[in-house]
């Protein structure tokens, strides 16, 4: 009995932490969304700006597959050769929920490949692609 | 005996509140500086190079060799603050006028990984480069890097 109820209330904890997880998400696309002035982002547009090969950013970075790889879902290196965890969210469900760090890479990283910081648009499709995979 | 054991309790209290040790320059002791680093890399200890380097380094977060790797100003100053503390003002074999910004370029590390490291590097997609100190010395993190 007291097995049973330790069972079930680390799943209700696991969860309650992936829908606060989810919570966290929806409000970071929430805030892209407001500041974006659409209603909806999209998956597919996500999709083209992850996999796009460009020239304006650094040498080394020309697209987020340098590093990240062109599968969301797999484990991607740092150019030093660190792993970096899979992007997808199902793969990795801690992924964008901490705003701060949201901010920090997409700032980092969009200057890194485009040559200049992503609009919010772009972010939110961005989002919507890794959630949607 | 009373006053013997507040004699004991005044030296054990001031033993607690010495610092237990001086930082190493061997080991990342900070801990916004070992988070930030090591988001990408292992976060290289301080003593690696000298104190100007690392406010080069520290002052130019936007190009790090080559990624943009920039921080609010609150974690970049602490993480400066703390490197230009710890790190020595002079390396070894590094020309008083001279800024090195890669550890891979000094002439130790040349030394200890000729051209039959580096390829083997360059050729193990594990290893990758030769900054990636971990793939080789398990210990680096933490200082060692005898086990090579």
């Amino acid at each position: 009995m007291k097995k049973k109820l330790i069972i079930a209330t680390g799943a209700a904890m696991m969860v309650a932490a992936g829908v606060m997880a989810n919570a966290q998400r929806d409000a970071i696309v929430a805030g892209l969304a407001a500041e974006a002035g659409v209603s909806s982002f999209s998956a597919e547009a996500g999709r083209a700006l992850f996999l796009s090969q460009n020239t304006g950013g650094k040498a080394a970075t020309p697209s987020c597959t340098s590093c990240h790889t062109n599968n969301p879902q797999a484990q991607g290196r740092t150019r030093v050769g660190k792993v970096i965890e899979p992007m997808a969210v199902s793969a990795n469900p801690e992924r964008y929920t901490d705003p701060e760090k949201v901010a920090k890479w997409f700032r980092r990283n969009c200057t890194s490949v485009l040559g200049r910081e992503c609009t919010a648009e772009e972010k939110g499709n961005f989002l919507a692609f890794m959630m949607s995979q | 005996m009373k006053k013997l054991m507040i004699l004991a309790s005044a030296a054990a209290m001031t033993l607690a509140s010495l610092p237990t040790q001086a930082a190493s320059p061997w080991v990342v002791e900070n801990t916004t500086a070992q988070e930030e680093c090591s988001a990408c890399h292992m976060a290289y200890a301080p003593g690696f190079l000298p104190k100007r380097s690392w406010q080069a380094i520290m002052n130019n977060l936007s190009d790090h060799f080559g990624e943009d790797a920039s921080l609010g100003e609150t974690a970049r100053k602490e993480i400066e603050l703390y490197f230009t503390a710890v790190a020595p003002r002079s390396v070894n074999g590094v020309a008083s006028n001279a800024t090195p910004l890669r550890i891979t370029d000094l002439r130790w590390f040349r030394g200890e990984h000729g051209s039959r490291l580096r390829n083997r590097a360059a050729n193990d997609p594990n290893i990758g480069t030769m900054s990636n100190c971990t793939a080789c010395h398990r210990g680096a993190e933490r200082g060692f890097f005898d086990d090579d």
